[in-house]
């Protein structure tokens, strides 16, 4: 499962390829950093069914129902995205969008990262 | 993601090449893009490189291959074995040796024309106004957010560019950050992730070779800003997956929220280094490694009963460990309910050397562990005092 989720965590433009290997075209990819993959049972890529078109924010409940430990590290008590994670749809940073409101459809990715400080 | 403005070149050409510096430099030279205005560029240059550390080396050692004419390092720790692994500019006999002063050496070895200024001092809020001010450009390869947050708001505020470089792992993070041009560290992360949630290299371990490339791109951004050349990673984040073997890259942009930076901070507090209830927990609830045999003994005998939890990384509990203690990585503690199977139970904490275990203590206690303790200094100082032939690290 992990080199092939590995090699469908394709670039932002490559979109037409992240639903077909699967079949399922209804679906969002999630795409996790290392840290928060550590809770997701170690998978850095999630396919998420969704009906149509939906928001971010709905794309994180599907997410967090599963994963709740997860939730609570990209979304604070009032739900609001922390500061020191940021959420792209297709490479653009829903901050620049409608943040959480931002639609995303199936085939598109979420793609999550978090602030790390080694060096 | 073309549409970045063109940047001016930041330094001026400096005096013309000798001899000895044109052959040097030949290979540079040749290429239309840097040539002999480029390099005089180079020659001029004074950049500033905070750790010698990770990120520092690959960094220090190509600046100076590259002819920068002045660099700067910044780092008041000394050289340890367990950095020969991915620090690559110290050898093993520099371990012992301050690594501003071992990085020198190697930087004097590969490029005596490089003049080395060594500030051997932890940088913080009274001097890196003062230090940043005798440098164009800084190259963060520093390993805790509060001196990430410190840079950058000091890069701000005296208008330079800083390249930022962050690892993890297999993963790193790489931008160029110029609030004068566009957008800063905070218009990406306005906040740092609460202590303690993130581990740090020393807790969750890094891969040899990643910090070469990241460190690269570090110095290929700073010599494009430094001789106007290409288009730099201002507005953009790169971030590298080294097990997937991916780059991508995302836009950033300034947060039209964001409140100007006209000042300096407290940065261990706006961090959270240790949050204040931990440090009181740590100062009250403390026993030594001595007491801990005592326990484990009369434990043994059934004249003792608590349980001893490692909050460390499996990685860690793997290297190392004390008989009779069960692994609870700390991040599990803190998101909840990792303590729950031990209700009633009297809590025993440790970690590496205290810092982590005081934060799970502290947790313990909010969540009604009232005679919960943890262990000062320790498996550090368990190896130390009561096993000394296990290994430390």
């Amino acid at each position: 499962m992990t080199d092939r989720a590995m090699s469908a965590a394709s670039s932002p433009g490559d979109v037409a390829g992240t639903g077909s290997e699967t079949g399922t075209g209804q679906s969002v990819s999630v795409v996790l950093p290392p840290v928060l993959a550590a809770l997701a049972g170690d998978r850095k890529l999630l396919r998420l069914p969704v009906p149509d078109m939906t928001t971010v924010a709905a794309v994180l409940d599907l997410l967090g129902r599963d994963n709740p430990v997860l939730d609570r590290r990209i979304r604070d008590e009032t739900r609001a995205v922390r500061r020191h994670v940021n959420l792209f749809v297709e490479g653009e940073d829903v901050r620049d969008l409608d943040g959480v409101s931002t639609e995303i459809r199936p085939g598109q990715e979420l793609f999550i990262i978090q602030s790390v400080a080694g060096g | 993601m073309s549409s970045q403005q063109q940047l001016p070149p930041l330094v001026e050409p400096g005096a013309d090449l000798t001899v000895d510096e044109i052959e040097r430099y030949s290979r540079h030279l040749i290429i239309p893009e840097v040539g002999m205005t480029g390099q005089r560029r180079l020659k001029n240059a004074r950049v500033l490189v905070i750790g010698a550390g990770g990120l520092g080396s690959p960094a220090l050692l190509y600046l100076a291959a590259a002819g920068v004419g002045t660099i700067g390092i910044v780092d008041d720790d000394v050289v340890d074995t367990s950095n020969l692994q991915r620090q690559v500019i110290h050898g093993v006999d520099d371990v012992g040796r301050l690594k501003a002063e071992s990085a020198r050496d190697a930087v004097a070895r590969l490029n005596p024309l490089v003049d080395v200024v060594l500030h051997v001092v932890r940088l913080d809020s009274t001097n890196a106004l003062d230090i940043f001010s005798g440098y164009d450009l800084i190259l963060d390869g520093t390993d805790n957010f509060a001196t990430r947050y410190l840079v950058n708001d000091a890069a701000a505020i005296l208008g330079k560019p800083y390249v930022w470089g962050s690892i993890y792992r297999f993963d790193g993070q790489i931008s160029v950050f110029w609030d004068k041009y566009g957008p800063n560290y905070r218009d990406l992360y306005p906040e740092a992730p609460p202590p303690g949630s993130v581990p740090s290299c020393a807790e969750g371990g890094v891969l040899g070779m990643l910090p070469a490339s990241v460190g690269s791109v570090m110095v290929t951004e700073a010599i494009k800003l430094i001789t106007g050349t290409g288009e730099t990673l201002l507005g953009r984040l790169m971030i590298y997956d080294s097990l997937a073997m991916r780059w991508r890259e995302v836009r950033v942009r300034k947060d039209p929220d964001a409140e100007p930076i006209t000042h300096l901070v407290d940065y261990e507090a706006f961090c959270g280094i240790l949050p204040a209830d931990a440090a009181d927990a740590a100062d009250s609830a403390a026993i030594s490694v001595r007491e801990l045999a005592g326990m484990l003994e009369a434990r043994g005998r059934g004249d003792d009963d608590f349980e001893l939890i490692d909050v460390r990384e499996p990685g860690e509990y793997e290297i190392v460990n004390i008989p009779g203690s069960v692994l609870v990585p700390k991040a599990k503690i803190i998101d909840g309910d990792a303590l729950a199977r031990f209700s009633g139970r009297k809590l025993v904490f440790h970690c590496k050397s205290g810092a982590r275990s005081a934060e799970a203590l502290a947790v313990a206690q909010r969540a009604g562990f009232d005679s919960a303790v943890h262990v000062d200094g320790g498996v550090a100082a368990w190896v130390e005092e009561i096993e000394p032939a296990k290994p430390s690290y």
